[in-house]
């Protein structure tokens, strides 16, 4: 038994030379360096598995699982649907409050989500940065995809609702993904600053919990954005996840205006974002293991 | 092709004191916890004896300093120094995990690192699952960990155990399977910490084995330890490193001497202050001595007995628990190894909560003349090492305890013989 191990372990084992081998000198660093992207594409392996991980050990331990990723949600919206729907009487585009309200807190909790989570994963990860080398764009990017999960869950219950009301979807619901895309693309821009930020003032975690509260009044989730007046309202766009959301409700609902010049704004706010942040975060990445 | 593996020109590396200090202490797996004190140790002892300076109006200490050698392809070559001299951020600059502050090195192949292992592995996940999940942390392929897997499993010998979450391993089982992937990594370049100090005596031999395995293989490899007969077996050449710098580099069997006699401040006796003694939460070591009943400290005649005394607090009762020592000589040989459970059980001291202090008697008679080192040794049953350490105090033995004219050969102050008993002959 023994020797039948060995044998087989040593001939795994041989070294094939491969005929070019790669060569690599390792400098001191100074200033600003390239994203280095094409590395990040050949640890896409790295990326699959550790969002996976994040995926499965997320509802391991919970009791209700993957039904949080409804409840929370269902939740919020009824009570929003309470008190502003029915108290508040805040106007909802002619649609009813209900789907109004859970088809923007869709994009917002995924956004909300992939904020929190990507900020605060270079610092759950210290161990594997104090340890081993790989891109470190790797894990705050895990930790964004790892909420699309959660979303594609949330979204099978606003179908349901959808058709409880009767609202059919038009040829805009194509559209969608380009939404998605941009919630997850702001939920990375601002979390890869602060996840960076993170890693040398843990303050971060404590405004986070504020931050995304604050941001929520800010985004129109519980209200439209048709209560802010019309020349106030491409500037609205600077918050990003207002595009965002009225753009949800215009593909999914298709009773609202496009909002285009709104979407235009959030889309370069969320561009300057994120590549801001790529270049921050590659400046940083160098000391993330030193000071983590 | 270039015949260089690893070049290193001038490299070093500045730290800000304060800042390898965790500020933040994340909650951490216990199990995980285990295999990380002996790091933590590490820092601890480099950030309290080395010499500070002033760097943007920041202290900061050099923890390597202009180092600079070359490793030939294929070469297999051992680190070793003490606590804090540097190894560790020597490792970490050439597994790219930090930059250095000033110098280069130039690595020819593929880099794999071993710093720890069981890096990334999650409690909640199955023992397949963190299988797949750390060897893709470690830099292999899916393709790769599923032609590998069966292999993997086997070496680690946890088949039936394979779908069970490792929160539920032993700390055996989980240090084993966390090995069994790290030992299937195949880079051309392999740079490993002190990762043997893990899993039982049958274990490590078989992770030495491995590692001849991959010696003999043709990769370059790069290999930490405290174990100086480790050392020798496996690396021709060794670089020794003392407060950051290159110490010296060159044939394995004369470094590791130098190694052990240059540890001039070293006495027969060491007491750990609170914060810095060695173990973990359960079982800390406070003091460790070596003396006999009459002689001047640090040098003893061999026809006295020899007392080792070991000093420490413990906070349980772990039954597993073995305590005790190497008796290590000049050459780096372990000469000898003692554990209280050698004894038949109902002889065993009581470990009592709170201090203890238990004394381990060498006989006379049996010690040849020499340099010898003592490295205690803290470890649960077929588990795990709590206190793994380096030679930690020294003693020097006087050959006197011949009792025939003819014991001694001219001019020669020992015998020939790692030891020197005196047997009974008869006709």
């Amino acid at each position: 038994m023994k020797v039948i191990e060995r044998e087989a372990a040593s001939e795994t084992g041989r070294l094939e030379l491969p005929k070019v081998i790669p060569s690599l000198t390792i400098r001191p660093v100074s200033g600003w360096s390239p994203l280095g992207l094409k590395e990040l594409w050949e640890y896409r392996e790295l990326l699959y598995f550790l969002t996976w991980r994040d995926i499965k050990v997320r509802y391991k331990q919970t009791a209700l699982g993957v039904a949080w990723a409804v409840i929370q949600p269902l939740f919020m919206m009824l009570v929003f649907s309470l008190f502003f729907g029915r108290l508040a009487k805040v106007p909802s585009d002619n649609i009813p409050y209900p789907v109004f309200v859970f088809c923007a807190l869709l994009p917002w909790q995924l956004f909300a989500h992939a904020l929190t989570e990507s900020s605060n994963s270079l610092v759950s990860n210290e161990r594997l940065i104090t340890k081993v080398y790989f891109p470190r764009l790797v894990i705050p990017l895990s930790a964004v995809l790892a909420g699309l999960v959660d979303f594609a869950i949330a979204f099978l219950v606003l179908i349901a609702m959808m058709f409880f009301y009767g609202i059919t979807p038009h040829l805009a619901v194509l559209t969608l993904p380009l939404f998605i895309l941009l919630a997850v693309l702001t939920a990375l821009g601002v979390g890869l600053w602060l996840s960076a930020l993170n890693v040398q003032y843990r303050d971060v975690r404590y405004t986070l919990t504020f931050l995304t509260q604050f941001w929520l009044f800010a985004t129109p989730v519980a209200y439209p954005s048709s209560l802010i007046p019309e020349k106030w309202r491409a500037l609205y766009g600077l918050n990003p996840m207002a595009g965002v959301v009225e753009g949800f409700r215009w593909a999914l609902l298709g009773r609202t205006e496009p909002p285009a010049p709104m979407l235009i704004v959030s889309s370069a706010v969320t561009l300057l974002v994120l590549v801001g942040g790529l270049y921050y975060f590659k400046r940083m990445e160098e000391s993330f293991a030193d000071i983590v | 092709m270039s015949e260089i593996a690893i070049r290193c020109e001038g490299l070093s590396k500045r730290y800000r004191i304060g800042q390898r200090e965790a500020r933040y202490k994340a909650l951490r797996d216990t199990l995980t916890d285990v295999l990380a004190a002996p790091v933590r140790k590490a820092r601890k002892v480099f950030a309290g004896n080395s010499s500070a300076q002033n760097f943007n109006g920041q202290e900061s200490i050099w923890a390597l300093r202009d180092v600079s050698f070359e490793v030939k392809r294929g070469e297999v070559v051992g680190l070793i120094g003490h606590n804090g001299a540097g190894k560790s951020t020597l490792l970490k600059i050439l597994s790219r995990i930090t930059k250095p502050t000033e110098g280069f090195a130039e690595i020819h192949g593929r880099v794999g690192s071993l710093l720890e292992v069981g890096t990334g592995f999650h409690p909640e996940l199955t023992g397949r699952e963190n299988v797949y999940l750390n060897g893709s942390i470690l830099g292999m392929r899916k393709s790769e960990i599923e032609r590998k897997f069966d292999e993997i499993v086997a070496f680690a010998e946890v088949e039936e155990f394979i779908d069970t979450p490792v929160k539920r391993y032993s700390t055996g089982m989980y240090a084993r399977l966390a090995f069994a992937v790290a030992a299937h990594l195949e880079p051309e370049i392999l740079v490993i910490d002190e990762v043997l100090a893990v899993g039982d005596a049958a274990f490590q031999k078989k992770c030495l084995g491995k590692m001849n395995d991959v010696a003999s293989a043709g990769r370059t490899v790069l290999f930490v330890s405290h174990n100086m007969q480790a050392i020798q077996s496996l690396c021709r050449n060794t670089l020794l490193i003392k407060s950051g710098k290159v110490e010296a580099f060159g044939n394995s069997k004369s470094v590791v001497v130098r190694y052990l006699a240059g540890i001039a401040e070293m006495g027969s006796e060491v007491r750990w202050p609170e914060e810095s003694a060695p173990g973990n939460q359960e079982i800390k070591l406070t003091a460790l001595r070596v003396y006999t009943d009459n002689a001047a400290e640090g040098i003893y005649s061999s026809s006295e007995e020899l007392n080792v005394e070991m000093k420490f607090t413990a906070r349980s009762k772990h039954s597993g628990l073995c305590i005790g020592f190497d008796v290590v000589n000049s050459e780096g040989v372990v000469v000898a190894r003692s554990y209280q459970t050698d004894l038949p059980p109902e002889q065993w001291p009581e470990i009592r909560l709170g201090e203890n202090k238990w004394c381990c008697t060498i006989p006379r008679g049996l010690l040849n003349a020499g340099l010898y080192y003592v490295s205690p040794r803290i470890g649960v049953h077929n588990m795990y090492w709590i206190v793994n350490a380096d030679p930690t105090i020294r003693f020097e033995v006087i050959l006197d305890h011949g009792v025939s004219p003819f014991w001694n050969t001219l001019n020669a102050a020992s015998r020939p013989g790692v030891i020197a008993p005196i047997f009974k002959w008869a006709s």
